[in-house]
Protein backbone atom coordinates (compact mmCIF):
# COMPACT_ATOMS: atom_id res chain seq x y z
CA UNK A 1 0.00 0.00 0.00
CA UNK A 2 1.57 3.46 -1.11
CA UNK A 3 2.31 5.07 2.35
CA UNK A 4 -0.03 8.22 3.44
CA UNK A 5 3.65 9.64 4.01
CA UNK A 6 5.37 10.03 7.41
CA UNK A 7 4.01 12.12 10.29
CA UNK A 8 6.79 15.53 10.56
CA UNK A 9 9.39 14.98 12.79
CA UNK A 10 8.24 18.64 13.42
CA UNK A 11 4.90 17.80 14.94
CA UNK A 12 5.32 17.45 18.49
CA UNK A 13 4.87 14.35 20.75
CA UNK A 14 1.13 15.02 22.21
CA UNK A 15 -0.66 14.70 19.03
CA UNK A 16 0.29 11.21 18.43
CA UNK A 17 -2.07 10.33 21.20
CA UNK A 18 -3.16 6.66 19.76
CA UNK A 19 -7.06 6.95 20.01
CA UNK A 20 -9.00 9.28 17.31
CA UNK A 21 -12.29 8.63 19.69
CA UNK A 22 -10.64 10.15 23.12
CA UNK A 23 -10.12 13.55 20.65
CA UNK A 24 -13.05 13.16 18.46
CA UNK A 25 -11.28 13.36 15.62
CA UNK A 26 -12.78 10.36 13.89
CA UNK A 27 -15.72 12.10 12.18
CA UNK A 28 -13.20 13.90 9.70
CA UNK A 29 -12.84 10.62 8.39
CA UNK A 30 -16.08 9.62 7.79
CA UNK A 31 -16.88 11.74 4.91
CA UNK A 32 -14.05 9.87 2.94
CA UNK A 33 -15.17 7.03 3.99
CA UNK A 34 -19.33 7.06 3.37
CA UNK A 35 -18.18 7.75 -0.47
CA UNK A 36 -16.07 5.35 -0.69
CA UNK A 37 -16.20 2.23 1.37
CA UNK A 38 -20.21 1.39 0.70
CA UNK A 39 -20.34 1.57 -2.84
CA UNK A 40 -17.14 -0.40 -2.80
CA UNK A 41 -18.04 -3.09 -0.35
CA UNK A 42 -21.43 -2.87 -1.71
CA UNK A 43 -20.13 -3.95 -5.96
CA UNK A 44 -18.01 -6.43 -4.07
CA UNK A 45 -20.63 -8.22 -1.96
CA UNK A 46 -23.33 -8.28 -4.53
CA UNK A 47 -20.67 -9.25 -7.29
CA UNK A 48 -20.59 -12.31 -4.80
CA UNK A 49 -23.80 -12.97 -3.91
CA UNK A 50 -24.73 -13.27 -7.63
CA UNK A 51 -21.90 -15.30 -8.63
CA UNK A 52 -22.89 -18.22 -6.28
CA UNK A 53 -25.90 -18.32 -8.08
CA UNK A 54 -28.86 -16.08 -6.04
CA UNK A 55 -30.12 -13.98 -9.23
CA UNK A 56 -34.07 -13.54 -8.65
CA UNK A 57 -33.73 -11.35 -11.79
CA UNK A 58 -33.52 -14.29 -13.71
CA UNK A 59 -34.96 -16.95 -11.19
CA UNK A 60 -32.27 -18.05 -9.83
CA UNK A 61 -32.42 -18.14 -5.73
CA UNK A 62 -30.53 -20.92 -4.45
CA UNK A 63 -26.52 -20.93 -3.27
CA UNK A 64 -23.92 -22.89 -5.35
CA UNK A 65 -20.61 -22.42 -6.74
CA UNK A 66 -21.64 -23.77 -10.42
CA UNK A 67 -20.46 -21.06 -11.85
CA UNK A 68 -16.73 -21.23 -10.35
CA UNK A 69 -16.76 -24.36 -11.27
CA UNK A 70 -18.32 -23.41 -14.89
CA UNK A 71 -15.45 -20.46 -15.24
CA UNK A 72 -12.71 -22.29 -14.10
CA UNK A 73 -12.93 -25.40 -16.08
CA UNK A 74 -13.26 -22.55 -19.07
CA UNK A 75 -10.11 -22.74 -21.22
CA UNK A 76 -10.83 -19.26 -22.39
CA UNK A 77 -10.76 -18.18 -18.61
CA UNK A 78 -7.08 -19.27 -18.11
CA UNK A 79 -6.00 -18.22 -21.45
CA UNK A 80 -7.16 -14.86 -20.54
CA UNK A 81 -5.47 -15.17 -16.97
CA UNK A 82 -2.30 -15.30 -19.05
CA UNK A 83 -3.10 -12.77 -21.39
CA UNK A 84 -3.79 -10.18 -18.20
CA UNK A 85 -0.93 -11.55 -15.98
CA UNK A 86 1.71 -10.64 -19.15
CA UNK A 87 -0.04 -7.62 -19.53
CA UNK A 88 -0.43 -6.31 -16.11
CA UNK A 89 3.74 -8.08 -15.18
CA UNK A 90 5.01 -6.65 -18.31
CA UNK A 91 3.79 -2.94 -18.14
CA UNK A 92 4.51 -2.87 -14.95
CA UNK A 93 8.36 -4.21 -15.53
CA UNK A 94 8.81 -1.72 -18.32
CA UNK A 95 7.59 0.99 -17.07
CA UNK A 96 9.40 1.27 -13.88
CA UNK A 97 12.63 0.64 -15.51
CA UNK A 98 12.23 3.25 -18.26
CA UNK A 99 10.46 6.03 -15.55
CA UNK A 100 13.70 5.19 -13.30
CA UNK A 101 15.61 5.50 -16.63
CA UNK A 102 13.76 8.73 -17.74
CA UNK A 103 13.52 10.80 -14.21
CA UNK A 104 17.57 10.23 -14.05
CA UNK A 105 18.01 11.60 -17.81
CA UNK A 106 15.67 14.49 -17.47
CA UNK A 107 16.84 15.27 -13.13
CA UNK A 108 19.73 17.15 -14.81
CA UNK A 109 18.10 19.51 -16.66
CA UNK A 110 14.22 19.55 -14.87
CA UNK A 111 15.00 22.58 -13.11
CA UNK A 112 16.35 24.76 -15.69
CA UNK A 113 13.91 23.59 -18.27
CA UNK A 114 10.19 24.39 -17.15
CA UNK A 115 9.00 23.75 -20.70
CA UNK A 116 11.11 20.24 -21.01
CA UNK A 117 8.94 19.40 -17.62
CA UNK A 118 5.62 20.00 -18.56
CA UNK A 119 6.18 18.42 -21.93
CA UNK A 120 7.54 15.35 -20.06
CA UNK A 121 4.13 14.95 -18.15
CA UNK A 122 2.00 15.75 -21.13
CA UNK A 123 -0.15 12.85 -21.41
CA UNK A 124 -0.36 12.02 -17.65
CA UNK A 125 -4.00 13.67 -18.11
CA UNK A 126 -4.72 11.76 -21.54
CA UNK A 127 -7.09 9.32 -21.10
CA UNK A 128 -6.00 5.58 -21.90
CA UNK A 129 -8.69 5.60 -24.32
CA UNK A 130 -7.52 8.50 -26.58
CA UNK A 131 -3.95 6.38 -25.63
CA UNK A 132 -5.23 3.18 -27.10
CA UNK A 133 -6.59 4.89 -30.43
CA UNK A 134 -3.45 7.14 -30.83
CA UNK A 135 -1.28 3.64 -30.89
CA UNK A 136 -4.13 2.00 -33.35
CA UNK A 137 -2.77 4.99 -35.81
CA UNK A 138 0.76 5.00 -34.55
CA UNK A 139 1.47 0.87 -34.83
CA UNK A 140 -1.27 -0.76 -36.40
CA UNK A 141 -0.47 -2.02 -40.19
CA UNK A 142 -1.71 1.38 -41.72
CA UNK A 143 -0.18 3.25 -39.08
CA UNK A 144 2.51 6.50 -38.77
CA UNK A 145 5.24 4.17 -38.37
CA UNK A 146 4.29 2.02 -41.27
CA UNK A 147 3.74 5.11 -43.21
CA UNK A 148 7.47 5.71 -42.60
CA UNK A 149 8.96 2.01 -43.24
CA UNK A 150 6.86 2.47 -46.50
CA UNK A 151 8.19 5.91 -47.44
CA UNK A 152 11.57 4.77 -46.49
CA UNK A 153 11.32 1.50 -48.78
CA UNK A 154 11.62 -0.84 -45.69
CA UNK A 155 8.50 -2.49 -46.38
CA UNK A 156 5.89 -2.83 -50.13
CA UNK A 157 2.73 -3.25 -48.42
CA UNK A 158 0.69 -2.45 -45.10
CA UNK A 159 0.44 -6.24 -44.42
CA UNK A 160 4.37 -6.54 -44.54
CA UNK A 161 4.66 -4.40 -41.32
CA UNK A 162 4.48 -7.05 -38.17
CA UNK A 163 1.40 -6.97 -36.41
CA UNK A 164 1.49 -4.99 -32.90
CA UNK A 165 -2.34 -4.19 -32.64
CA UNK A 166 -4.30 -7.12 -32.07
CA UNK A 167 -1.39 -9.34 -31.48
CA UNK A 168 -0.98 -12.53 -29.37
CA UNK A 169 1.80 -10.59 -27.23
CA UNK A 170 -0.17 -7.64 -26.59
CA UNK A 171 2.71 -5.09 -28.15
CA UNK A 172 0.22 -2.42 -28.59
CA UNK A 173 -1.26 -2.60 -25.46
CA UNK A 174 2.33 -2.48 -23.89
CA UNK A 175 2.85 0.77 -26.24
CA UNK A 176 0.64 2.28 -24.23
CA UNK A 177 0.45 1.41 -21.06
CA UNK A 178 4.62 2.38 -21.12
CA UNK A 179 3.37 5.55 -23.04
CA UNK A 180 1.52 6.25 -20.13
CA UNK A 181 2.97 4.63 -17.21
CA UNK A 182 6.75 5.38 -17.57
CA UNK A 183 6.29 9.36 -17.24
CA UNK A 184 4.25 8.52 -14.02
CA UNK A 185 7.06 6.38 -12.70
CA UNK A 186 9.05 8.98 -13.48
CA UNK A 187 7.17 11.94 -11.59
CA UNK A 188 6.99 9.95 -8.82
CA UNK A 189 10.95 9.41 -8.70
CA UNK A 190 11.74 12.87 -9.93
CA UNK A 191 9.91 13.99 -6.52
CA UNK A 192 12.44 11.49 -4.57
CA UNK A 193 15.17 12.61 -6.09
CA UNK A 194 14.40 16.66 -5.88
CA UNK A 195 13.65 15.87 -2.15
CA UNK A 196 16.77 14.12 -1.03
CA UNK A 197 18.90 16.01 -4.00
CA UNK A 198 22.56 15.00 -5.06
CA UNK A 199 24.25 15.04 -1.62
CA UNK A 200 24.39 11.02 -1.15
CA UNK A 201 25.65 10.32 -4.57
CA UNK A 202 28.05 13.38 -3.90
CA UNK A 203 29.42 11.66 -1.24
CA UNK A 204 29.39 8.24 -2.92
CA UNK A 205 31.34 9.60 -5.77
CA UNK A 206 33.86 11.50 -3.85
CA UNK A 207 34.54 8.32 -1.78
CA UNK A 208 34.99 6.77 -5.22
CA UNK A 209 31.94 4.93 -6.19
CA UNK A 210 31.77 4.39 -9.69
CA UNK A 211 28.05 5.57 -11.51
CA UNK A 212 27.33 1.82 -11.60
CA UNK A 213 27.71 1.41 -8.00
CA UNK A 214 26.14 5.08 -6.90
CA UNK A 215 22.95 3.73 -8.83
CA UNK A 216 22.78 0.71 -7.23
CA UNK A 217 23.75 1.08 -4.26
CA UNK A 218 22.25 5.04 -3.21
CA UNK A 219 20.01 6.14 -6.19
CA UNK A 220 18.20 2.69 -6.56
CA UNK A 221 17.72 2.04 -3.14
CA UNK A 222 16.14 5.73 -2.40
CA UNK A 223 13.69 5.57 -4.95
CA UNK A 224 12.32 2.32 -4.08
CA UNK A 225 10.15 2.94 -1.16
CA UNK A 226 8.51 5.60 -2.96
CA UNK A 227 8.64 3.59 -6.87
CA UNK A 228 7.53 0.26 -5.36
CA UNK A 229 4.24 2.03 -4.57
CA UNK A 230 3.45 3.10 -7.94
CA UNK A 231 4.54 0.10 -9.90
CA UNK A 232 2.13 -1.38 -8.07
CA UNK A 233 -0.31 1.09 -8.74
CA UNK A 234 0.81 0.42 -12.53
CA UNK A 235 0.58 -3.37 -12.39
CA UNK A 236 -3.09 -3.20 -10.91
CA UNK A 237 -3.89 -1.07 -13.24
CA UNK A 238 -2.47 -2.65 -16.52
CA UNK A 239 -4.47 -6.05 -14.86
CA UNK A 240 -7.96 -4.54 -14.66
CA UNK A 241 -7.83 -2.28 -17.41
CA UNK A 242 -11.18 -2.34 -19.78
CA UNK A 243 -10.68 0.18 -22.64
CA UNK A 244 -7.26 -0.96 -23.62
CA UNK A 245 -7.36 -4.33 -24.03
CA UNK A 246 -10.58 -3.57 -26.07
CA UNK A 247 -9.24 -0.79 -28.40
CA UNK A 248 -6.21 -2.67 -28.96
CA UNK A 249 -5.72 -6.26 -27.84
CA UNK A 250 -7.04 -9.50 -29.86
CA UNK A 251 -10.46 -10.50 -29.93
CA UNK A 252 -9.44 -14.62 -28.91
CA UNK A 253 -8.05 -14.31 -25.90
CA UNK A 254 -9.32 -11.29 -24.81
CA UNK A 255 -8.00 -9.79 -21.55
CA UNK A 256 -9.87 -10.97 -18.46
CA UNK A 257 -11.98 -7.32 -17.94
CA UNK A 258 -12.72 -7.53 -21.45
CA UNK A 259 -14.07 -10.97 -21.26
CA UNK A 260 -15.85 -10.32 -17.92
CA UNK A 261 -17.86 -7.05 -19.46
CA UNK A 262 -18.64 -9.51 -22.21
CA UNK A 263 -20.35 -12.43 -20.07
CA UNK A 264 -21.96 -9.51 -18.49
CA UNK A 265 -23.61 -7.95 -21.70
CA UNK A 266 -24.34 -11.56 -22.94
CA UNK A 267 -28.15 -12.05 -24.17
CA UNK A 268 -28.38 -14.97 -22.18
CA UNK A 269 -28.72 -13.91 -18.74
CA UNK A 270 -27.68 -17.52 -17.84
CA UNK A 271 -24.32 -16.18 -17.87
CA UNK A 272 -24.39 -13.85 -15.63
CA UNK A 273 -23.14 -15.49 -12.79
CA UNK A 274 -19.89 -16.42 -15.23
CA UNK A 275 -19.33 -13.31 -15.54
CA UNK A 276 -19.67 -12.38 -11.37
CA UNK A 277 -17.91 -15.07 -10.55
CA UNK A 278 -15.05 -13.74 -13.08
CA UNK A 279 -15.27 -10.13 -11.47
CA UNK A 280 -15.15 -11.58 -8.26
CA UNK A 281 -12.20 -13.54 -8.88
CA UNK A 282 -10.21 -10.65 -10.70
CA UNK A 283 -10.49 -8.68 -8.10
CA UNK A 284 -9.02 -11.39 -5.57
CA UNK A 285 -5.71 -12.12 -7.74
CA UNK A 286 -4.80 -8.35 -7.75
CA UNK A 287 -4.97 -8.05 -4.52
CA UNK A 288 -3.53 -11.15 -4.10
CA UNK A 289 -0.69 -10.12 -6.64
CA UNK A 290 -0.61 -6.88 -4.69
CA UNK A 291 0.20 -7.66 -0.89
CA UNK A 292 2.30 -10.23 -2.75
CA UNK A 293 4.37 -7.61 -4.32
CA UNK A 294 4.38 -5.22 -1.69
CA UNK A 295 5.63 -8.01 0.86
CA UNK A 296 8.89 -8.79 -1.12
CA UNK A 297 9.85 -5.14 -1.50
CA UNK A 298 8.97 -4.70 2.47
CA UNK A 299 11.47 -7.70 2.54
CA UNK A 300 13.69 -6.11 0.44
CA UNK A 301 14.38 -3.04 2.20
CA UNK A 302 14.79 -4.57 5.57
CA UNK A 303 17.60 -6.21 4.34
CA UNK A 304 18.85 -3.12 2.55
CA UNK A 305 18.87 -1.01 5.79
CA UNK A 306 20.77 -4.01 7.41
CA UNK B 1 24.75 7.85 -19.31
CA UNK B 2 25.09 4.00 -19.79
CA UNK B 3 28.22 4.72 -22.28
CA UNK B 4 30.11 6.13 -18.67
CA UNK B 5 28.75 3.33 -16.65
CA UNK B 6 30.37 0.99 -18.85
CA UNK B 7 33.48 2.47 -18.90
CA UNK B 8 33.78 3.26 -15.26
CA UNK B 9 32.80 -0.66 -14.47
CA UNK B 10 36.14 -1.62 -17.43
CA UNK B 11 38.48 1.15 -15.65
CA UNK B 12 37.66 -0.33 -11.78
CA UNK B 13 37.77 -4.09 -11.93
CA UNK B 14 38.48 -3.95 -8.52
CA UNK B 15 35.74 -5.96 -6.68
CA UNK B 16 36.14 -3.49 -3.49
CA UNK B 17 32.92 -0.89 -2.86
CA UNK B 18 35.65 1.77 -2.54
CA UNK B 19 38.55 2.92 -5.30
CA UNK B 20 40.61 5.31 -4.44
CA UNK B 21 39.50 8.97 -4.19
CA UNK B 22 38.69 10.36 -6.63
CA UNK B 23 37.60 14.74 -7.59
CA UNK B 24 33.82 14.70 -6.98
CA UNK B 25 32.01 13.76 -10.36
CA UNK B 26 29.99 16.85 -11.77
CA UNK B 27 26.50 15.12 -11.80
CA UNK B 28 24.33 17.62 -13.75
CA UNK B 29 24.59 19.71 -16.81
CA UNK B 30 25.73 17.03 -19.47
CA UNK B 31 24.82 17.45 -23.01
CA UNK B 32 23.87 13.43 -23.24
CA UNK B 33 21.57 14.44 -20.79
CA UNK B 34 19.75 17.39 -22.55
CA UNK B 35 19.68 15.42 -25.82
CA UNK B 36 17.83 12.47 -23.49
CA UNK B 37 15.22 14.53 -22.22
CA UNK B 38 14.69 15.82 -25.68
CA UNK B 39 14.20 12.56 -27.25
CA UNK B 40 11.90 11.80 -24.34
CA UNK B 41 9.69 14.42 -24.91
CA UNK B 42 9.52 13.36 -28.39
CA UNK B 43 8.43 9.91 -27.74
CA UNK B 44 5.92 11.18 -25.92
CA UNK B 45 4.31 13.67 -28.47
CA UNK B 46 4.99 11.09 -31.36
CA UNK B 47 1.32 8.85 -30.56
CA UNK B 48 -0.50 12.22 -30.85
CA UNK B 49 0.73 12.70 -34.52
CA UNK B 50 -1.27 10.62 -36.38
CA UNK B 51 -4.66 11.94 -34.72
CA UNK B 52 -3.68 15.70 -35.26
CA UNK B 53 -2.72 14.56 -38.81
CA UNK B 54 -5.81 12.61 -39.34
CA UNK B 55 -8.05 15.79 -38.58
CA UNK B 56 -6.93 17.56 -40.85
CA UNK B 57 -6.94 15.24 -43.77
CA UNK B 58 -9.26 14.07 -46.24
CA UNK B 59 -8.84 10.18 -47.50
CA UNK B 60 -5.76 9.70 -45.97
CA UNK B 61 -4.86 6.32 -46.71
CA UNK B 62 -2.15 4.13 -46.13
CA UNK B 63 0.92 4.56 -47.71
CA UNK B 64 0.50 8.30 -47.93
CA UNK B 65 2.54 9.78 -45.09
CA UNK B 66 1.15 13.87 -45.41
CA UNK B 67 -2.28 13.61 -46.94
CA UNK B 68 -2.88 14.31 -50.17
CA UNK B 69 -5.72 16.12 -49.47
CA UNK B 70 -6.10 18.62 -46.47
CA UNK B 71 -9.57 19.21 -44.84
CA UNK B 72 -11.31 20.78 -42.62
CA UNK B 73 -14.52 18.77 -42.70
CA UNK B 74 -13.77 16.72 -39.54
CA UNK B 75 -13.81 19.63 -37.61
CA UNK B 76 -16.58 21.21 -39.03
CA UNK B 77 -18.59 18.02 -38.09
CA UNK B 78 -17.44 18.04 -34.52
CA UNK B 79 -17.59 20.81 -33.83
CA UNK B 80 -21.38 21.67 -35.34
CA UNK B 81 -23.72 23.03 -32.59
CA UNK B 82 -26.19 19.89 -33.30
CA UNK B 83 -23.84 16.84 -32.87
CA UNK B 84 -22.64 15.29 -29.65
CA UNK B 85 -19.67 17.08 -29.38
CA UNK B 86 -20.79 19.81 -26.92
CA UNK B 87 -23.05 18.04 -25.21
CA UNK B 88 -20.81 15.53 -24.63
CA UNK B 89 -17.96 17.95 -23.42
CA UNK B 90 -20.41 19.44 -21.23
CA UNK B 91 -21.22 15.56 -19.19
CA UNK B 92 -17.80 15.62 -19.07
CA UNK B 93 -17.00 18.70 -17.43
CA UNK B 94 -19.96 18.67 -15.10
CA UNK B 95 -19.54 15.44 -14.21
CA UNK B 96 -16.00 16.45 -13.44
CA UNK B 97 -16.26 19.49 -11.87
CA UNK B 98 -18.75 17.64 -9.34
CA UNK B 99 -16.19 14.81 -8.77
CA UNK B 100 -13.38 16.69 -8.30
CA UNK B 101 -15.71 19.30 -5.74
CA UNK B 102 -17.12 16.47 -3.75
CA UNK B 103 -13.55 14.67 -3.52
CA UNK B 104 -11.97 17.82 -2.01
CA UNK B 105 -14.63 18.44 0.16
CA UNK B 106 -14.33 14.84 1.79
CA UNK B 107 -10.60 14.73 0.91
CA UNK B 108 -9.43 17.69 3.41
CA UNK B 109 -10.51 16.32 6.77
CA UNK B 110 -9.57 12.48 5.94
CA UNK B 111 -6.00 13.69 4.65
CA UNK B 112 -5.75 16.02 7.88
CA UNK B 113 -6.29 13.29 10.05
CA UNK B 114 -4.18 10.37 8.02
CA UNK B 115 -1.50 12.98 7.49
CA UNK B 116 -1.11 14.72 10.85
CA UNK B 117 -2.04 11.58 13.19
CA UNK B 118 -0.62 8.04 13.74
CA UNK B 119 -3.40 5.77 15.28
CA UNK B 120 -4.45 1.83 16.04
CA UNK B 121 -5.85 0.83 12.76
CA UNK B 122 -4.19 3.43 10.18
CA UNK B 123 -3.04 0.81 7.91
CA UNK B 124 -6.34 -1.10 7.75
CA UNK B 125 -8.04 2.55 6.99
CA UNK B 126 -5.83 3.64 4.74
CA UNK B 127 -6.05 -0.48 2.54
CA UNK B 128 -9.98 0.51 3.04
CA UNK B 129 -9.06 3.94 1.45
CA UNK B 130 -7.38 2.44 -1.53
CA UNK B 131 -8.26 -0.94 -2.78
CA UNK B 132 -10.97 0.89 -5.22
CA UNK B 133 -7.89 1.96 -7.16
CA UNK B 134 -6.72 -1.77 -7.49
CA UNK B 135 -9.49 -3.22 -8.25
CA UNK B 136 -10.49 -3.66 -11.97
CA UNK B 137 -13.36 -1.21 -12.69
CA UNK B 138 -15.24 -3.54 -14.57
CA UNK B 139 -15.82 -5.51 -11.92
CA UNK B 140 -17.11 -2.32 -9.99
CA UNK B 141 -19.35 -1.54 -13.03
CA UNK B 142 -21.18 -5.16 -13.04
CA UNK B 143 -20.93 -5.58 -9.20
CA UNK B 144 -23.15 -2.58 -9.17
CA UNK B 145 -25.12 -2.76 -12.31
CA UNK B 146 -28.29 -3.94 -11.21
CA UNK B 147 -28.27 -2.39 -7.88
CA UNK B 148 -27.95 1.09 -9.52
CA UNK B 149 -31.00 0.37 -11.77
CA UNK B 150 -33.07 -0.80 -8.85
CA UNK B 151 -31.77 2.48 -6.92
CA UNK B 152 -32.74 4.75 -10.24
CA UNK B 153 -29.52 6.15 -10.37
CA UNK B 154 -28.93 4.13 -13.28
CA UNK B 155 -28.23 6.30 -16.71
CA UNK B 156 -28.21 9.92 -14.02
CA UNK B 157 -25.71 12.18 -13.82
CA UNK B 158 -25.56 11.39 -9.81
CA UNK B 159 -24.89 7.70 -10.45
CA UNK B 160 -22.50 8.53 -12.65
CA UNK B 161 -20.83 10.93 -10.56
CA UNK B 162 -21.46 8.62 -7.40
CA UNK B 163 -19.37 5.42 -9.06
CA UNK B 164 -16.78 8.25 -10.45
CA UNK B 165 -16.29 9.25 -6.61
CA UNK B 166 -15.16 6.13 -5.49
CA UNK B 167 -11.93 5.96 -7.64
CA UNK B 168 -11.51 10.24 -7.55
CA UNK B 169 -12.06 10.01 -3.87
CA UNK B 170 -8.98 7.55 -2.71
CA UNK B 171 -6.67 10.06 -5.20
CA UNK B 172 -7.57 13.58 -3.26
CA UNK B 173 -6.83 11.62 0.14
CA UNK B 174 -3.63 9.98 -0.66
CA UNK B 175 -2.61 13.54 -2.04
CA UNK B 176 -3.62 15.77 0.80
CA UNK B 177 -2.65 13.08 3.54
CA UNK B 178 0.68 13.51 1.99
CA UNK B 179 0.09 17.18 2.45
CA UNK B 180 -0.69 17.06 5.74
CA UNK B 181 2.12 14.99 6.51
CA UNK B 182 4.16 18.05 5.88
CA UNK B 183 2.07 20.63 7.65
CA UNK B 184 2.58 22.27 10.97
CA UNK B 185 -1.00 22.40 12.92
CA UNK B 186 0.76 24.80 15.59
CA UNK B 187 0.59 27.81 13.17
CA UNK B 188 -3.35 27.00 13.52
CA UNK B 189 -2.93 27.13 17.21
CA UNK B 190 -1.33 30.67 17.12
CA UNK B 191 -3.73 32.00 15.11
CA UNK B 192 -6.32 30.52 17.76
CA UNK B 193 -4.87 32.28 20.40
CA UNK B 194 -4.78 35.31 18.92
CA UNK B 195 -8.79 34.97 18.67
CA UNK B 196 -9.17 33.98 15.16
CA UNK B 197 -12.25 32.30 14.43
CA UNK B 198 -12.19 28.67 13.10
CA UNK B 199 -12.89 29.93 9.85
CA UNK B 200 -10.87 33.02 9.65
CA UNK B 201 -7.89 30.62 10.83
CA UNK B 202 -8.94 28.08 7.62
CA UNK B 203 -9.12 31.13 5.46
CA UNK B 204 -6.10 32.84 6.34
CA UNK B 205 -4.18 30.27 7.49
CA UNK B 206 -4.78 26.30 6.88
CA UNK B 207 -6.02 27.23 2.82
CA UNK B 208 -2.47 29.08 1.98
CA UNK B 209 -0.92 26.36 3.41
CA UNK B 210 -2.25 23.89 1.68
CA UNK B 211 -3.45 25.41 -1.89
CA UNK B 212 -0.88 23.97 -3.50
CA UNK B 213 -1.94 20.51 -1.98
CA UNK B 214 -5.25 21.11 -3.16
CA UNK B 215 -4.59 22.15 -6.77
CA UNK B 216 -2.67 18.84 -7.17
CA UNK B 217 -5.70 16.92 -5.54
CA UNK B 218 -8.09 18.46 -7.54
CA UNK B 219 -6.11 18.16 -10.95
CA UNK B 220 -5.77 13.92 -10.02
CA UNK B 221 -9.43 13.98 -8.88
CA UNK B 222 -10.61 15.39 -11.91
CA UNK B 223 -8.42 13.68 -14.44
CA UNK B 224 -9.57 10.35 -12.98
CA UNK B 225 -13.10 11.16 -13.45
CA UNK B 226 -12.28 12.79 -17.20
CA UNK B 227 -11.03 9.77 -18.29
CA UNK B 228 -13.34 6.79 -16.95
CA UNK B 229 -14.63 4.42 -19.56
CA UNK B 230 -16.18 1.71 -18.50
CA UNK B 231 -18.11 3.03 -15.56
CA UNK B 232 -19.49 5.50 -17.17
CA UNK B 233 -20.77 3.43 -20.29
CA UNK B 234 -22.07 0.27 -17.48
CA UNK B 235 -24.01 2.97 -14.83
CA UNK B 236 -24.37 6.00 -17.26
CA UNK B 237 -26.63 3.51 -19.89
CA UNK B 238 -26.08 5.28 -22.45
CA UNK B 239 -27.71 7.82 -21.30
CA UNK B 240 -24.61 10.53 -19.71
CA UNK B 241 -22.44 10.09 -23.00
CA UNK B 242 -19.47 11.88 -22.08
CA UNK B 243 -16.25 11.92 -24.43
CA UNK B 244 -14.96 9.20 -23.71
CA UNK B 245 -17.90 7.69 -24.65
CA UNK B 246 -18.53 8.94 -27.74
CA UNK B 247 -14.78 8.69 -28.57
CA UNK B 248 -14.91 4.89 -28.69
CA UNK B 249 -18.52 4.78 -30.43
CA UNK B 250 -17.15 7.34 -33.33
CA UNK B 251 -13.87 5.04 -33.46
CA UNK B 252 -16.36 2.15 -33.86
CA UNK B 253 -18.16 4.51 -36.67
CA UNK B 254 -14.46 4.11 -38.82
CA UNK B 255 -14.22 7.69 -39.53
CA UNK B 256 -10.34 8.51 -38.52
CA UNK B 257 -10.77 12.28 -39.41
CA UNK B 258 -13.70 12.75 -37.07
CA UNK B 259 -11.82 10.37 -34.68
CA UNK B 260 -8.98 12.45 -34.46
CA UNK B 261 -10.94 15.71 -34.36
CA UNK B 262 -12.79 14.14 -31.22
CA UNK B 263 -9.96 13.43 -29.76
CA UNK B 264 -7.88 16.63 -29.31
CA UNK B 265 -11.34 18.11 -28.20
CA UNK B 266 -10.85 15.41 -25.30
CA UNK B 267 -7.30 16.05 -24.72
CA UNK B 268 -7.00 20.32 -25.06
CA UNK B 269 -8.88 20.97 -21.55
CA UNK B 270 -6.96 18.87 -19.38
CA UNK B 271 -4.12 19.71 -20.83
CA UNK B 272 -4.78 22.88 -20.00
CA UNK B 273 -5.79 22.09 -16.32
CA UNK B 274 -1.81 20.24 -16.09
CA UNK B 275 -0.73 23.87 -17.49
CA UNK B 276 -2.25 25.51 -14.79
CA UNK B 277 -1.36 22.66 -12.21
CA UNK B 278 1.97 21.80 -13.55
CA UNK B 279 4.07 23.95 -11.26
CA UNK B 280 2.61 22.59 -8.16
CA UNK B 281 2.47 18.85 -9.35
CA UNK B 282 6.03 19.14 -9.87
CA UNK B 283 7.00 20.47 -7.05
CA UNK B 284 4.72 18.35 -4.92
CA UNK B 285 6.36 15.70 -7.24
CA UNK B 286 4.00 12.97 -5.97
CA UNK B 287 5.89 13.37 -2.91
CA UNK B 288 3.01 11.49 -1.50
CA UNK B 289 3.45 8.20 -2.53
CA UNK B 290 5.91 7.93 0.29
CA UNK B 291 9.26 9.95 1.43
Amino acid sequence: MPSFGNRSLRTEPRRSAPSLIRDRSWPKLLPALVVIVPLFAAAFILAVIQSLGYFPLIGLRSFNVDAYRSLLGHGEFWQSLLVSTWIAVMAALLSTVLGIAMALGIRKIWRRSGRLAFLSQLNLPIPHVIGALAMVHLLGQSGLIARLGHATGIIEAASEFPAVVYDPFSVGILAEFVWKDAPFIAIVALGVLGTVGESYESVAASLGASSWQRLHHVTLPLLVPAVAPASVIVFAFAFGSFEVPLLLGQSFPSALPVLAYRLHTNVDLGVRPEAMALAVVMSLVVMAATLLYLALVRRLLRREKM
Amino acid sequence: MTATQETDRVTSPSPSPFRKPSRPRRLRGTRGGRIAAVLIVAIILLPLVPLVINSFARGYVFPQLVPAEWSIRAWRIVLATDGGTWEALGWSVGVAATVTALSLVVGVPAGRVLGLRSFRGKRLLEFLVLTPLLVPAVAVAIGLDITFIRLGLSGTFWGVVLVHLILAAPYAVLVLAGVFANYDADFEAQATTLGASTLNVFRHVTMPAIKPGLIVAGFFAFIVSWSQYVLTLQIGGGKILTLPVLLVSTANGGDASITGALTIVSVLPVVVLLAVASRHVVRAGLGTTGT
